[in-house]
């Protein structure tokens, strides 16, 4: 579960103001829609704070990930005219806007009953033991923070997790270390099955639409 | 078990590219014009003919949706709002046509929008789909630069845009009102129906709010008639293909296109290579995504996977997310597992609900140790009757039903553990 907004905390830097490429994606977002509907934008204007955020935190030393602070949210208030409450209403209101700072990389371990079924514990407590850390925590270094999330959609992929925007598929131990080990050295691992299946189809191979496989050289 | 010829999504894998040139390959994009030519009317009656029923869980029929609209416009503009929020508890079909063949999505916004009298659609994408939601973005850019959008669009004279909204994290928006709520840029709570959206919806406008796969069959229904999609399924009302997402405890996991009303054994061994440790170690399945109650063994010996067949069964089609969980299963803390999904995803809009969920998962923790009397469980029944249907939108039920399945079905399990952590603690 994500950590409550505290608006007074210390962390909550003075101000917030979007730089010039991201001013021009506001822009176009608030474009989407139609004239005087410009609240439908606070979303999209929420995530691209939370994404300009992880970009100067990926450069500071010690690094962190994306999050929202509170002058963020006075800044996209005053930019859609809505009332500062409103937007920290929705802000709180979704799981994905992270209300206070988080690690470089924010480690999301689905536990929901497919991926539990598939051996989600034994994925929390690699994760736990590898990173020193418990759910809810950052890593000293402020590579890695761990959270426990709910079902993330790719159930017949399961166990899971998200790592910044990249899903991590078909989990084992040993391959959650290895994909933990490259990120803590800011390498890009693999993204998608760590066991190598295409997609969502069956692990030993395709049961439908066999030609079209060969064609593809898949099977 | 359905042919290939038959199969809508032929790159469900993932195996060819999503891109337009390989989309117009698979047939998309084939004789759009001349299907909306054909005009409102006949759009509409034609999705009734085929009797396709909406994929995202209700199975409302959809042409019946579509007609709903107002005929003609009262000034308001109408909107097409497809539901990409696939968030179900083991459920993963939407994401596959995101991100492996989205056009199909794109051309059927075009033509649904256009029988609805909409200009506009929009697609709310969960949020953790970002590589999803990029490769659609690509796609509706695809779709533009080719003139398949926008103005007059695949030369039909008809404009039309398609317009992408990222979610963060709330699978209460996968609810149609909530979502719209959502989509104005406030917290994703549900309203109160009436006026439902087809009167009022989106910036109180005429909306309809359809789920990913019903749009993306769309088009290949009207290519190759109603009378091809009716004609697959058990009968007119079960009709059609559909997506199933199996996971759980079978050998090989899968997504995969069948006919309406397989059976779920074959759909299991054909598919996934079986029940991990044979058909005889299966011990109950969740048929249709974690709202639907599951089912003993015994009726999934025989159970044809349909709307229709599954509730008569006391459980449901839902989202067809077949969840499969075999004889090493503690069912007891499965279904608390998902009672604390449902805490988590409450809106806390209504009393019932908000207060109810965290409820439910607290007395199933103690079921799951045992820690309970016997009593407890009736207990534990009537609560769920007293959130069932005592709230706006149907997530109440949702946290309902799974405990009532596993009451339903194996009160006797509950019943042992109540006694063994007796024993433990005598």
């Amino acid at each position: 579960m994500k950590k409550p907004f505290d608006l007074n905390a210390d962390y909550q830097p003075e101000s917030f103001a979007f730089n010039k490429a991201c001013k021009k994606k506001a822009e176009e977002l608030i474009a989407l829609y139609p004239p005087g509907r410009q609240q439908s934008a606070v979303m999209p204007l929420l995530d691209l704070a939370q994404r300009q955020v992880a970009e100067e935190g990926a450069k500071a030393d010690p690094p962190y990930g994306g999050w929202i602070p509170r002058a963020a949210m006075d800044h996209i208030a005053e930019i859609l005219g809505m009332e500062k409450v409103k937007v920290y209403e929705v802000a709180s209101f979704y799981s994905m806007y992270n209300m206070a700072p988080v690690g470089k990389y924010l480690v999301q371990l689905c536990t929901t009953t497919p991926c539990w079924l598939c051996g989600s514990d034994d994925i929390v407590k690699t994760c736990k033991k590898h990173l020193g850390i418990g759910m809810g925590e950052t890593t000293k270094d402020g590579k890695f923070s761990l959270m426990e999330v709910e079902c993330l959609g790719a159930c017949v992929n399961a166990p899971m997790m998200q790592i910044n925007d990249d899903y991590f598929e078909d989990l084992t131990s040993d391959t959650i270390k290895e994909v933990l080990d490259l990120l803590a050295e800011d390498m890009k691992p693999k993204v998608g099955s760590q066991r190598g299946r295409k997609g969502s189809m069956a692990m030993s191979g395709p049961t439908s639409l066999e030609d079209r496989a060969k064609k593809a050289g898949v099977a | 078990m359905l042919n290939d010829e038959d199969r809508i999504f032929t790159n469900l894998y993932g195996w060819e590219d999503f891109g337009l040139a390989a989309a117009k390959k698979r047939g998309d994009w084939d004789g759009t014009k001349a299907i909306i030519k054909k005009g409102r009317e006949w759009i509409i009656e034609e999705m009734k003919a085929s009797g396709l029923r909406g994929r995202g869980g209700a199975g409302f029929p959809t042409g019946m949706k579509w007609s709903f609209m107002p005929k003609e416009s009262d000034g308001r503009p109408h909107y097409l709002v497809i539901n990409a929020d696939e968030s179900e508890p083991g459920t993963c079909k939407d994401r596959e046509i995101l991100r492996h063949d989205p056009h199909k999505l794109i051309e059927g916004a075009l033509i649904a929008g256009f029988a609805m009298g909409a200009h506009a659609a929009y697609i709310y994408i969960r949020g953790e789909f970002y590589n999803e939601g990029s490769n659609l973005w690509k796609a509706v850019h695809e779709a533009y630069d080719a003139g398949l959008l926008g103005k007059n669009a695949a030369g039909s004279g008809w404009d039309f845009d398609v317009i992408i909204h990222r979610g963060a994290g709330a699978y209460i928006c996968g609810e149609e009102t909530a979502l719209i709520e959502s989509l104005e840029g406030k917290k994703g709570q549900p309203r109160n129906k009436p006026p439902f959206p087809a009167m009022a919806g989106l910036y109180s406008c005429p909306t309809t709010v359809n789920n990913v796969e019903t749009i993306a069959v769309a088009p290949t229904i009207l290519r190759r008639g109603a009378g091809w999609f009716a004609g697959l399924g058990l009968n007119e009302k079960n009709a059609g293909t559909k997506l199933f997402c199996i996971s759980g405890h079978v050998e090989q996991p899968c997504n995969v296109e069948e006919e309406m009303g397989i059976s779920l054994k074959e759909l299991i061994e054909k598919h996934c290579g079986g029940v991990r440790g044979g058909w005889e170690n299966l011990k109950a399945v969740i048929p249709g995504g974690s709202s639907t109650p599951m089912l003993p063994k015994d009726v999934c010996d025989s159970i044809p996977m349909d709307f229709d067949n599954l509730r008569e069964a006391g459980s449901g089609l839902g989202t067809a997310g077949v969840i499969v969980m075999d004889k090493d299963t503690d069912l007891i803390y499965a279904i608390c597992r998902l009672s604390q999904f449902y805490m988590h995803e409450s809106c806390g809009q209504c009393t019932p609900c908000r207060e109810g969920t965290g409820w439910l998962w607290r007395v199933m923790r103690r079921m799951v140790a045992g820690n309970a009397t016997v009593e407890e469980i009736d207990m534990l029944w009537d609560v769920t009757k007293e959130i069932e249907g005592h709230t706006i939108c149907a997530l109440g039920d949702a946290a309902a039903w799974p405990i009532q399945g596993l009451i339903r079905h194996f009160r006797d399990e509950m019943e042992v553990r109540i006694m063994e952590y007796r024993k433990a603690a005598a």
